[in-house]
């Protein structure tokens, strides 16, 4: 089949649908590939390359009309007209925003898949749009703070003074959040964030910025994988929270966003008039209404006490070479997931819930929204009423309860051994010595065994405890026959030991080479 | 100087070349110095006792020489000759051979020790008794390992009504006994107290499935060396209690190991009986669908326009001795430009590494023979993967089916590659009796026959 990847008619759309690279990858599920000529001009891919990597060049007709398209845009209504019925359209389509645009595409016959739709599973994730630019997108807000930023970010003695660490504070950590922490900190910032999931806390610390708790904070464990909005009560400890981090940051990255809602408003006027002049403020959810009171989206703000407020929402696309190979590679994947056979015919099986969440129209009835796809591992508890605070499921008290009880476990241990090692002969109590060092050095020793030579060790752990030959030699030469006798054998078996393991494991090592 | 501060010289010496001789194992590099440290550390050991034996002995020089070099000469031999002979695909069954040795000797090491001293205090009385206890399991447990690793004991678990009953009372009885020849040593309660060793260690490994041998087998290694640190206390020997030490954590440790590369629990391992959680779950048989066969001609044209090969032999493969066939077909493939891997899951076939070896043995390079964890990420990018024998290692279940008897077992992910082929011989399931739904996904096809015949026949199609 035909994919056809027209030109985006936006202005200040800058990103492709498919690069050359991608263009190659389809072209090996077995699909043809057309492309509209400059397509890939402001994502600096040329004509010529495309046409290298085995494409067609084709006007804006021929790829509307071409038996799948793939745009990053969603269609006007006059593009919808130039497509064919029958034909599929993939696109970020927004149909829990837009329901009169999935309308017209089912009216128009066309099977539309919208990337925006992906359900968060991971299995889904190799072709999630969202991720993927907001992955790129976080990156570039700590740029673009940083252009704005009259600092450094690295903390530096210098002969000329000390320059202080840039202090960025993220608020929401999915995947833009922790890009961006991720880029700060590699910039050398000192980096706090938060977010309303408790879970993913430990994200946070991975990245290597310092997560800040809100006091009694309910445990909100998401059963989709997006945030939902706070509680009245949690709200108002949050302001507390986001009023006390902004004053003290240099840089604020705000990413909060809920699904198919206007983004929550994390900072009022008064906590921006609170902030230091200087500080910057990039509000990455700026396009569904944004995180801050004074942002404007696409503007930038500059508050009466010298607060900048960016509210970029084009971030990704201002790497846009880079963002439309994601963009396509998240493609890619897709058509791969809905070729199996690899021989350029899609098939979509709607038993397959990626492939069901995502297809929004199809053959002239609207399929959006999707059943629900419940994956996180989250129980399906009842909601907390009585208790509004769960500790079992904060991980740091699990964790201190399990040190306590090792630490409880271990002085029990040492008290027993006390008792009974002062009724034991002194002499014991030496070879008690010994023998606590040699399990302490050998657990150092063999951790550090390679798992490949794990064979090898045992022939020559093997071999060196065939050592007990050393007791039994001296008790060969014993008045007592039957003493002797015992010995003997003995000293037989333990030497067949010795040297059948020491030849063995010698017999091992020998054959392990290197190229 | 006196002969004593010799022989303990000598025993310090043994001790720390013995340390050396492990620590060498942590790398390929410094493992066959490792290796001679430990041959000159037993040298020194035995020549020093040697001496001090025949300075000590009661029944003169002579005699004690004879006495002492015939058993020595003669266990020598069968040990080199046995070592010598071993395949590498036995080299399981010869290391549990090995452990039976060890307890046996500290058995008759723990008799020895009560016969031969003059005054028994409790303290001695008693190490003898735990002595004798822990040889006499590790030498009836090991045999019984041997048994089934070596296929002349059927590999299925003894699955005794109220075993972990039996275990716990013949275990207190055991100790019992020891207490009893404690207070009133008499060779009746020594001996009672190794005929129940003898009985606890075979029951307990008899009733542990031949899929779970990896753990029994370095469990057993633990065993054989707290029974040559018992055997320290005895005789008052430093060097025993360092070495039996040394083995005793080392043996622990890969059994720890392993345990946690199988999700299972240590001690339900130990007690024995995997069948438990199969038999409810091995009711419901799920219908995966068909599953797809090809020919090797097929396997070698997909291989050829790979770019990406990763291999993922199990014990299928040692029992084919298809690890020759499989190093040749390594080579030819990585002629030709393409980039060939192997995955080692960790409890792939019966003896930790025993993988390694094996392909050691064929000549394949090390450097690109990885862990599970090194080489899991890149399946996606990966063209072709070879499962050669392996089946419970890379079953998607574990992951997929939380209710399977293998569930939460990290698995290679294999099925995330472009095309796997699998090498079997029939459609039987795996040790853990799971059936493998890797088998019926698209991606898949299935190879049937002998393993080395058909990469074989592979190798001579390309």
């Amino acid at each position: 089949m035909l994919i056809g990847v027209p030109l985006e008619t936006r202005p200040s759309q800058t990103r492709v649908a498919a690069t050359p690279t991608t263009t190659a990858q389809l072209l090996r599920l077995g699909y043809e590939v057309v492309v509209q000529s400059g397509a890939g001009l402001r994502s600096d891919f040329r004509d010529e390359a495309y046409l290298e990597a085995g494409a067609h060049i084709c006007s804006a007709e021929e790829a509307w009309s071409a038996d799948v398209v793939f745009t990053c845009d969603p269609p006007t209504p006059a593009e919808v007209a130039r497509m064919r019925r029958g034909a599929m359209l993939v696109s970020m389509l927004d149909p829990q925003g837009r329901p009169e645009l999935v309308q017209a595409l089912a009216d128009a016959g066309i099977t539309a898949m919208s990337l925006d739709a992906v359900p968060r599973i991971s299995r889904a994730q190799s072709l999630d749009v969202l991720s993927s630019m907001a992955n790129i997108a976080g990156y570039r807000a700590v740029i673009e703070a940083a252009e704005e930023f009259g600092g450094v970010f690295n903390g530096q003695v210098t002969a000329a003074g000390k320059m202080p660490p840039a202090k960025v504070f993220v608020a929401g950590a999915g995947v833009a959040g922790l890009a961006a922490i991720g880029t700060a900190g590699a910039l050398g910032a000192q980096v706090r964030a938060f977010d309303v999931r408790p879970e993913v806390g430990e994200q946070i610390e991975s990245m290597g910025a310092e997560f800040v708790e809100v006091g009694a904070a309910d445990t909100e464990v998401s059963s989709d994988g997006y945030a939902k909005e706070m509680s009245q009560d949690q709200a108002a400890l949050a302001a507390q929270m986001y009023a006390v981090e902004a004053a003290a940051a240099d840089i604020v990255i705000t990413t909060a966003q809920i699904r198919g809602r206007p983004a929550p408003r994390l900072l009022t006027a008064d906590m921006i008039a609170a902030m230091k002049p200087g500080s910057v403020i990039i509000d990455m959810a700026a396009s569904t209404g944004g995180n801050t009171e004074l942002t404007v989206a696409d503007q930038r703000v500059v508050t009466d006490n010298g607060v900048t407020i960016l509210g970029w929402s084009d971030l990704a696309a201002r790497l846009p070479r880079q963002a439309s190979q994601l963009f396509g590679t998240n493609l890619v994947n897709l058509m791969k997931l809905i070729t199996p056979e690899k021989d350029g015919q899609p098939v979509l099986d709607f038993d397959d819930e990626v492939v069901r969440a995502m297809t929004v129209s199809h053959q002239g009835s609207v399929l959006w929204p999707p059943p629900p796809v419940k994956v996180s591992a989250a129980p399906a508890l009842p909601p907390p009423e009585i208790a509004p605070v769960k500790p079992a499921v904060d991980p740091a008290v699990l964790a201190k309860r399990t040190q306590q009880r090792t630490l409880y476990s271990v002085g029990l241990g040492l008290v027993l051994f006390a008792v009974l090692g002062s009724f034991m002969p002194a002499a014991l109590l030496t070879h008690f010595m010994v023998l606590m060092l040699a399990i302490v050095v050998g657990y150092y020793v063999i951790s550090n065994v390679s798992h490949a030579l794990h064979t090898p060790l045992m022939a020559e752990t093997n071999a060196i405890s065939g050592i007990i030959m050393v007791g039994a030699l001296l008790q060969v030469g014993s008045s007592n026959l039957a003493v002797t006798v015992l010995a003997m054998v003995a000293v037989l078996i333990a030497s067949i030991n010795v040297a059948g393991g020491f030849v063995v494991t010698r017999k091992m090592l020998v054959m392990f080479r290197r190229d | 100087m006196t002969m004593l501060s010799i022989i303990q010289t000598a025993y310090l010496l043994a001790a720390l070349l013995f340390i050396l001789a492990l620590a060498g194992l942590s790398r390929h590099e410094s493992a066959k110095m490792g290796n001679l440290a430990g041959m000159v550390g037993m040298t020194i050991a035995g020549a020093a006792t040697v001496a001090y034996a025949l300075d000590t002995s009661q029944r003169g020089m002579l005699l004690t020489t004879v006495l002492l070099f015939v058993p020595l000469l003669v266990g020598s031999a069968i040990g080199l000759w046995r070592a010598l002979r071993v395949e590498m695909t036995g080299m399981p069954e010869l290391i549990a051979m090995l452990h039976s040795f060890v307890g046996l000797a500290a058995v008759l090491v723990g008799f020895g020790s009560y016969l031969d001293a003059g005054t028994n205090d409790v303290a001695h009385l008693v190490e003898v008794g735990l002595g004798v206890l822990i040889g006499a399991y590790t030498f009836t447990g090991s045999v019984v390992a041997f048994g089934k690793l070596s296929g002349r004991m059927a590999s299925k678990p003894l699955m005794l009504p109220q075993r972990n009953l039996l275990n716990l009372a013949m275990l207190l009885l055991a100790l019992a006994c020891c207490a009893w020849f404690a207070v009133s040593p008499t060779i009746w309660a020594l001996v009672l107290v190794a005929a129940l060793g003898f009985a606890l260690g075979f029951h307990m490994v008899a009733s542990i499935g031949g899929g779970d041998m990896p753990v029994v087998v370095s469990m057993l290694n633990s065993y054989s060396g707290w029974a040559a640190a018992a055997a320290g206390f005895m005789l008052g020997n430093d060097l025993l209690i360092i070495t039996g030490a040394l083995v005793g954590s080392s043996g622990a440790i890969l059994s720890y190991i392993m345990c946690k590369a199988m999700n299972r629990s240590f001690i339900s391992v130990i007690l024995g009986g995997f069948g438990e959680g199969a038999g409810a779950g091995g009711g419901e048989a799920r219908d995966y669908g068909e599953h797809r066969e090809a020919q090797a001609d097929e396997v070698a044209r997909l291989l050829g326009e790979a770019k990406s090969v990763v291999i993922t032999p199990g014990y299928g493969m040692a029992v084919a001795q298809a690890q020759y066939p499989v190093a040749e077909l390594t080579r030819t493939l990585r002629t030709r430009g393409v980039k060939v891997r192997f995955g080692i899951h960790p409890v792939a076939g019966r003896l930790p590494g025993h993988m390694n070896v094996l392909l050691a043995e064929a000549k394949v390079p090390y450097d690109i023979v990885l862990e599970m964890d090194e080489i899991n990420d890149d399946f996606d990018d990966t063209d072709v993967v070879l499962v050669i024998g392996a089946n419970d290692t890379v079953n998607p279940a574990a992951l997929d089916e939380p209710g399977s008897p293998i569930a939460g077992m990290p698995v290679l992910e294999v099925w995330k590659a472009g095309t796997v082929v699998v090498f079997k011989r029939s459609m039987n399931p795996g040790y853990a009796g799971v059936q493998n739904p890797l088998f019926f996904k698209e991606n898949t096809v299935m190879l049937f026959g002998d393993a080395k015949q058909r990469v074989q026949d592979i190798i001579a199609s390309l």
